[in-house]
């Protein structure tokens, strides 16, 4: 149970600013997700809260206490990493009882955690054997009892999943959650993948060349990126974007580009108002596209023509072209479309998203 | 394989494989027959009518009791032994431990001195011996074991350092970081983690310089002189070839005896050793 505070944290190493300015406040119990692309700075971030890596300047402080100077040993975390780092040479339970042996705990009180913990995650069976007689995940497993077997104040994850298969990855990911609503710890978790990110954190932290780019809930992250990489990162199939020119006429203002032209929504009619006249990237969430009927309007709507379609049985996506714009739209399942044939699609206009060409921030 | 390939497994596996062993094997055959083989028969000329140079048909222990009785062959045993174990603690302990410095600590010219370790072992035995061969008379430790023991590191630990420098480089760092979270000390994560793991390449590292120790030749030529200090390749060289007469028995029998330490050793460490050279660690 504890809070953790980064603040103004850098990274640099052989000239490489590897983390900037990182100030993050991760709260009692709460489960964090660091995501991003690899080489974002992460994975570094990560390891300073461990203390495997020495930070270049700022603090971090877990309760109130900065741990700047500490030894990983002191700052009672525990961590698993991405290939479980198991101890070869000891059975199971000598890998879990580890770090109660180094910590002095007396042999009845090891030998309780032990099993307890175990028994949470189901590998009592496999106590005497050694990590290579075991398969993935249960590795896996015993390098999450290794872990949960000291009760440390905080978690720390670095890419637990991405060794295991995708099937086995789902499972793990809703065990973990569960796990992590039974020990109430306070957990940060890094990933690459945005699915893990967005199913398993209380909230979210996109992370893109060392600076964070946003950090919320995930369905704030989802609905309301704060600029395009943000928007492109996360959600999949990705969101479309389309370069398209804001132009006056009859009082509105309209998204125009070839082959496409899109009314404003009222609501961001005020903020686009400044870009009248030039450029700016429209950005659209493949579900907010969907096959246009009667009752759409003609404002928010556009003919397009089929590329491919993907029926995925629950879904189809229909990867369509309207005049130079690719498109991707996620329809309904009884959809019936097929390749070349032309479709009228309609935006949900509550969902468009503009972007700066410059910056990429949200307009 | 497939059934008709059968005959291309002759002659392109068990047949290469049966010459190289032939050929390896050989010298160890001429050595243990010409140990048992009687003198009459050894000095036969190459045209007597019962010249047979790769069997004997009245085998003997003769040179073995010659050898044992008439030199101070297990006077050399025991130095050899004594000078190769001392040689290699030293050498393992400096060696294990440099390499793991020069594998693990990030620190100003670690690339740089791991490179002059290397060339240090480059350079060849026939060039040191002089400069050592001075060293050694000045510390007066000419003519005792500890001439072999102290000069014999010289090229061990540079050899050990790089063999164990590339295993600690096998074993991924992440079993140390998660050791030193759970709360071992660096000390600790190496005593009870790193060197456990490392068991393998240690291992052979240590038959590799007990090998080294205990054929060398030119350190032991030049930095004893009297017959109860020498060690076995010296001994039986200095004194069973007597101006240009070669007691052949004897020098068989002592190059023979001589060998089979090295051998047990092998034997019984041969899984480790291949382990130890290829470096594979399972997580």
């Amino acid at each position: 149970m504890a809070k953790v505070l980064l603040r103004d944290l850098n990274k640099t190493y052989d000239g490489v600013h590897a983390v900037k300015d990182v100030n993050l406040e991760i709260r009692d119990r709460e489960f964090v997700v660091l995501v991003g692309p690899s080489g974002c700075g992460k994975t570094t971030t990560l390891r300073m809260v461990a203390g495997l890596e020495e930070i270049s300047s700022g603090e971090i402080s877990i309760d109130g206490r900065v741990v700047n100077d500490l030894a990983p040993m002191d700052r009672d975390i525990a961590m698993v990493f991405q290939n479980y780092a198991l101890y070869p040479h000891m059975s199971v339970y000598d890998n879990m009882a580890f770090g109660l042996r180094m910590r002095k705990f007396d042999k009845p009180e090891v030998e309780s955690r032990v099993r307890r913990s175990a028994e949470i995650l189901g590998i009592q069976a496999l106590l005497e054997r050694k990590p290579r007689q075991l398969s993935g995940g249960q590795r896996q497993r015993v390098a999450l009892g290794r872990a949960i077997v000291r009760n440390p104040r905080v978690f720390l994850f670095d890419e637990p999943l991405s060794n295991l298969d995708a099937a086995l990855r789902v499972q793990m990911r809703v065990e973990l959650k569960r796990l992590h609503d039974r020990l109430e710890t306070t957990a940060i978790y890094v990933t690459h993948d945005q699915v893990e990110a967005m199913t398993l954190g209380d909230r979210v932290v996109v992370m893109k060349d060392g600076v964070v780019q946003q950090e919320g809930e995930p369905l704030e992250l989802y609905g309301r990126p704060v600029n395009r990489f943000v928007a492109s990162f996360i959600g999949s199939p990705a969101m479309n974007f389309a370069e398209v020119s804001i132009a006056e006429a009859g009082g509105a203002l309209w998204a125009e580009t070839g082959g496409l032209r899109v009314k404003v929504p009222p609501a961001k009619a005020e903020a686009l108002r400044r870009h009248a006249g030039r450029h700016v990237v429209l950005g659209v969430r493949p579900e907010a596209l969907r096959i246009a009927g009667g009752a759409d309007s003609a404002e928010y709507a556009f003919d397009s023509v089929v590329e491919v379609v993907e029926p995925l049985g629950n879904e189809i996506l229909l990867d369509v072209r309207a005049g130079a714009n690719a498109m991707v739209a996620r329809v309904d399942p009884a959809t019936r479309v097929k390749v070349h044939e032309k479709v009228r699609l309609a935006f949900d206009p509550e969902r468009l998203h503009f972007f700066d060409p410059g910056s990429e921030a949200a307009i | 394989m497939i059934e008709g390939a059968k005959w291309k497994k002759w002659l392109w596996f068990y047949l290469p494989m049966g010459m190289f062993i032939l050929g390896l094997l050989f010298p160890f055959y001429w050595m243990a027959v010409t140990t048992v083989r009687p003198d009459r028969e050894l000095y036969r000329p190459w045209n007597h009518p019962l010249y047979s140079p790769f069997w004997t048909t009245h085998p003997t222990f003769d040179h073995i009791k010659n050898l044992l009785q008439e030199t101070l062959f297990d006077r050399w045993m025991w130095n050899t032994m004594l000078i190769a174990l001392a040689a290699t603690l030293i050498s393992l302990l400096c060696g294990v431990i440099g390499g793991y410095a020069l594998a693990r600590l990030r620190f100003r010219w670690a690339g740089l001195l791991g490179t002059a370790i290397f060339v240090t072992y480059l350079v060849p035995q026939t060039l040191l011996f002089i400069p050592l061969a001075d060293i050694i008379r000045d510390y007066h430790i000419g003519d005792t074991p500890w001439a072999l023991i102290l000069t014999y590191p010289t090229f061990l630990i540079p050899f050990c350092t790089w063999l164990m420098m590339g295993y600690f480089k096998t074993i991924p760092k992440e079993l140390e970081e998660c050791a030193r979270i759970d709360g071992a000390t660096r000390w600790q994560a190496m005593l009870y983690i790193v060197f456990p793991i490392a068991v393998p390449g240690i291992l052979s590292a240590g038959i590799f310089a007990f090998t080294l120790s205990w054929n060398e030749f030119i350190y032991a030529l030049v930095f004893l002189s009297s017959p109860e200090q020498k060690t076995v390749p010296v001994g039986v060289v200095s004194e069973l070839i007597r101006g240009d007469v070669f007691f052949w028995g004897p020098l068989m029998a002592g190059a023979l005896i001589g060998s089979i330490p090295v051998a047990i050793v092998y034997s019984f460490f041969v899984e480790y050793y291949v382990a130890g050279v290829t470096g594979s660690v399972k997580g």
